[in-house]
């Protein structure tokens, strides 16, 4: 297990001078920042600030896009996340990430965990199911799906589907956990479940997640970055701890926007 | 523990992946260079025997005085028919089934006949005419029982087409059109079917240049093969491009076969037009939209 | 909102097209069915296969046993399949996933151009160039090889396009999630794209399976038409298709009931596909 506890308060990533274009347009431009190691990172801000492009840069997943440059320094630990012979396919072990919509692979719920975790040299069967177990109970499946581990995954409620998918990211004992508003599909009380769930992490791994529920940011994280676009692309107006930036933010964009002025 | 890829385990992944791409393109280009053989080798076989005579010629015994008139002037015969068979029929049912059919046991019921008809061998079809057009009817050999065949060929394919394009035109336009007092018939008329036609088109000339390479229907009705004369009205005997082609195929000699392949360049020429005029009204239709 | 009462006229010619449409199927079963009577009334349609030989125009002693038409008619078809099913799936995948965007415009237009090409082209063409080829490993040419390449080559458009635009429906979070998962690109498309796509995967076989059963030109002009049961890939066979094809024309009485009843016995085939089509379908709805 990666333990946070020893090398605390650290950055678990960081990223200098982060600039990213589809074409010749900007999504956001020069974003330095540090992500504190074993903390809750919220990046808030209005739609089409690049906050989404920002958080799938850090795992290298913009690379499927082709018209996408990225350009700047992203490091992980001593990895250097950019660099063209970092091997992404063990850097995304390191680094799992969840999106808007829970998106299960449509065979069994016990394969959705065995596929990835094959993938990474887990072989023994003993040793699949006891992760599988370890994750599905840390986001408060297992006793909902122990009996029907062998039905497909797209039978789950979507909230049950989403923390499916928290867990097959868990299995892979990730360093960091990207989401990106992984409540925004869900109702009330599923999402409710998934944010306990995130807050019991806390701790355990860097979590950087995206949220347009200030609300939200304000309950679980522990840091906030605020993105604003112009006519320029996104940018990072203001970053601080989450109580800092809500009650006495130092731009007055920021403070708008935590007061619900804009957005 | 064991989470973690090994080196070397990495590069031999890498090397099966670029194999595969490999292989995936070769098989791609394949198919491409697949193609081009097929057309250079019709196009070397039949270009020297493709000229003006050729097409202004009746069939004959001698290969060098051959030609393809009476069935090229068949197919456009036979196809002009089948059109103004098929098309109200199928345009018209298709209004029906997306317009006022209610969704119900029978509506299924259609859905799954329609995929059934599609699925019929065209064979079948073909004894379906000779039995009820030609024989049962009593009209013979002619263009039109031809026509009549493979009007009811064609027709699924135009229903699903028209089906397509109607469900694709907006509710809010016939909600508008609703709230401004029109019955449903006037709505259908003046705002459903012209936001439709570009697509139906496309669907009806798809469905008829497919009629335009169907054999087998048309040599069970009985297209002859030797004609010697142009068809004057639709209950003469005719040919057509591709019964001329398999009759000349099917012969022995080597002439017959060059024959054969300039009679497929003339009936890949027309299929080309059609498709041509279809990519055109879909091209216009987009443009006009946007 | 409801719109106002209509013309009846309109309506209903709109519906008797619709209905005529319709009863088209129905037409077309029960005059099938009517036209086999005889034969099935007097020999049984089991004798298709019970019986050894097919002399279904002898006047003193009609057999009608259509085994080596059957047999080759299903080889054909599932020969074609075989050949054509592997290489769509991975030309799909190819053109989905690894060809560079202009490659991937040419390769659809350079298929969608042969899916348009008529049976008969590709008739000619195996006659000419296949059948040859094939003489010279093993005599006469035309034969079940010939049959399965040709059919091959003209339902691989179709399996190719119906794949690629199933796999171009998948999702796109799917294989951002896949890969979010450090998963490698081949083990994210065979693993978990292609698989999420089996059903759209299993209609497209069965639509070009129909499709093959149902050639007749084609394979007219290659299989050589022999009737007898083929023991190699290079002995001449006729399909059901083409027996009716080649006899229809001068056939009576117990003799052309004989052919409907072989065509009655290629509907019920062609049936069971759409019936294992609709079957997928409606699962993927609920």
């Amino acid at each position: 297990m990666n333990s946070c506890a020893d090398d605390c308060p650290c950055a678990a990533m960081t990223t200098e001078k982060l600039t990213l274009h589809y074409g010749a347009t900007a999504a956001f431009r020069d974003v330095s920042l540090e992500i504190p190691r074993c903390e809750i990172t919220a990046l808030i801000g209005p739609s089409g600030c690049g906050k989404t492009s920002f958080l799938s840069s850090l795992n290298r997943l913009t690379d499927l896009v082709p018209s996408c440059r990225v350009t700047g320094r992203i490091t992980l630990g001593d990895l250097e996340v950019l660099a063209p012979d970092t091997n992404v396919v063990a850097l995304r072990r390191r680094i799992g990430m969840i999106f808007q919509k829970p998106n299960p692979f449509a065979f069994s719920i016990a394969k959705n965990f065995a596929l990835p975790l094959r993938e990474h040299g887990v072989r023994e069967h003993a040793e699949i199911e006891q992760r599988t177990e370890a994750a599905l109970r840390d986001v408060g499946l297992w006793d909902e799906v122990r009996d029907r581990l062998r039905r497909s995954a797209r039978t789950l409620s979507g909230g049950q589907q989403q923390r499916l998918c928290l867990a097959r990211a868990l299995a892979l004992e990730p360093e960091v956990l990207l989401l990106d508003e992984p409540c925004s599909a869900l109702d009330p009380i599923s999402s409710a479940k998934v944010e306990d769930h995130l807050q019991s992490l806390k701790g355990r791994f860097t979590v950087v997640i995206v949220t347009h529920n200030l609300a939200q940011a304000r309950r679980i994280a522990d840091r906030v970055v605020f993105f604003w676009a112009d006519e320029s692309g996104g940018r990072v107006v203001e970053s601080g701890p989450v109580d800092a930036l809500f009650e006495d933010a130092i731009d007055p964009l920021t403070q708008a926007y935590v007061r619900g002025q804009h957005g | 523990m064991s989470l973690g890829t090994s080196d070397s385990n990495l590069t031999a992944r890498r090397r099966k992946a670029a194999a595969f791409r490999w292989s995936c393109a070769a098989l791609t280009s394949a198919t491409i260079v697949l193609l081009a053989i097929l057309i250079f080798h019709v196009c070397k076989q039949g270009l020297a025997w493709l000229d003006w005579d050729f097409l202004t010629s009746f069939q004959s015994s001698r290969p060098e005085n051959a030609g393809i008139k009476p069935a090229l002037v068949g197919t456009l015969w036979l196809i002009s028919l089948t059109a103004c068979i098929a098309v109200p029929v199928g345009v018209a049912a298709a209004i029906y089934l997306e317009e006022y059919a209610r969704p119900s046991r029978l509506n299924t019921l259609i859905e799954v006949n329609l995929a059934n008809l599609a699925g019929v061998p065209s064979i079948v079809y073909g004894i379906l005419g000779l039995a009820i057009f030609v024989r049962g009817l009593g009209l013979d050999r002619s263009i039109l029982s031809g026509a009549l065949t493979m009007a009811l060929l064609v027709l699924p394919v135009i229903i699903m087409a028209s089906r397509e394009a109607i469900r694709a035109v907006p509710p809010s336009l016939r909600q508008a059109s609703f709230a401004l007092g029109a019955t449903q018939w006037e709505t259908i008329r003046h705002h459903v079917l012209p936001s439709a036609l570009p697509g139906i088109l496309t669907g009806v000339i798809l469905a008829l240049s497919r009629a335009i390479g169907e054999t087998a229907p048309l040599v069970m009705v009985g297209a002859a093969t030797y004609v010697t004369f142009l068809p004057d009205g639709p209950m003469d005997s005719f040919t057509a491009l591709p019964i001329q082609i398999f009759n000349w195929a099917s012969r022995p000699q080597a002439e017959f076969e060059k024959l054969a392949a300039a009679g497929i360049i003339v009936l890949l020429a027309v299929l080309l037009v059609m498709n041509g005029v279809a990519v055109f009204i879909r091209h216009r239709s987009r443009k006009g939209v946007s | 909102m409801t719109p106002r009462s209509d013309r009846p006229v309109a309506l209903f010619v709109l519906r008797s097209c619709a209905l005529g449409t319709i009863t088209i199927l129905v037409l077309i079963v029960a005059f099938v069915v009517g036209e086999s009577v005889d034969v099935l009334r007097n020999a049984g349609l089991s004798r298709l296969w019970t019986d050894p030989t097919w002399h279904p125009a002898s006047k003193t002693n009609p057999t009608f046993g259509a085994v080596p038409m059957i047999v080759g008619t299903l080889f054909a078809t599932a020969g074609a399949v075989v050949v054509a099913l592997p290489l769509g799936l991975l030309c799909a995948v190819f053109v989905n996933y690894h060809a560079t965007h202009t490659l991937r415009r040419l390769v659809n237009g350079v298929i969608e151009l042969l899916a348009g090409i008529p049976s008969v082209v590709y008739g000619l063409w195996g006659l000419t160039t296949l059948v040859p080829i094939i003489a010279m490993i093993r005599g006469p040419g035309t034969s079940l090889l010939a049959g399965i390449l040709v059919l091959a080559l003209m339902i691989l458009p179709t399996i190719v396009l119906l794949i690629d635009q199933a796999l171009r429906e998948q999702p796109a979070e799917l294989a951002l999630s896949a890969a979010a998962l450090g998963l490698s690109k081949s083990r994210i498309i065979w693993s978990v794209l292609v698989p999420s796509a089996w059903r759209s995967i299993g209609t497209a076989s069965l639509l070009a399976t129909a499709r093959a059963l149902g050639e007749t030109m084609a394979v007219l002009l290659v299989c050589g038409n022999a009737i007898k049961t083929p023991t190699s890939l290079f002995d001449s066979v006729r399909t059901l298709t083409a027996n009716i094809a080649l006899e229809m024309a001068y056939a009576m009485d117990t003799h052309r009931s004989a052919l409907f009843a072989s065509g009655l016995l290629l509907l019920g085939l062609v049936g069971l596909l759409i019936a294992g089509i609709e079957l997928l379908e409606r699962r993927v709805r609920t």
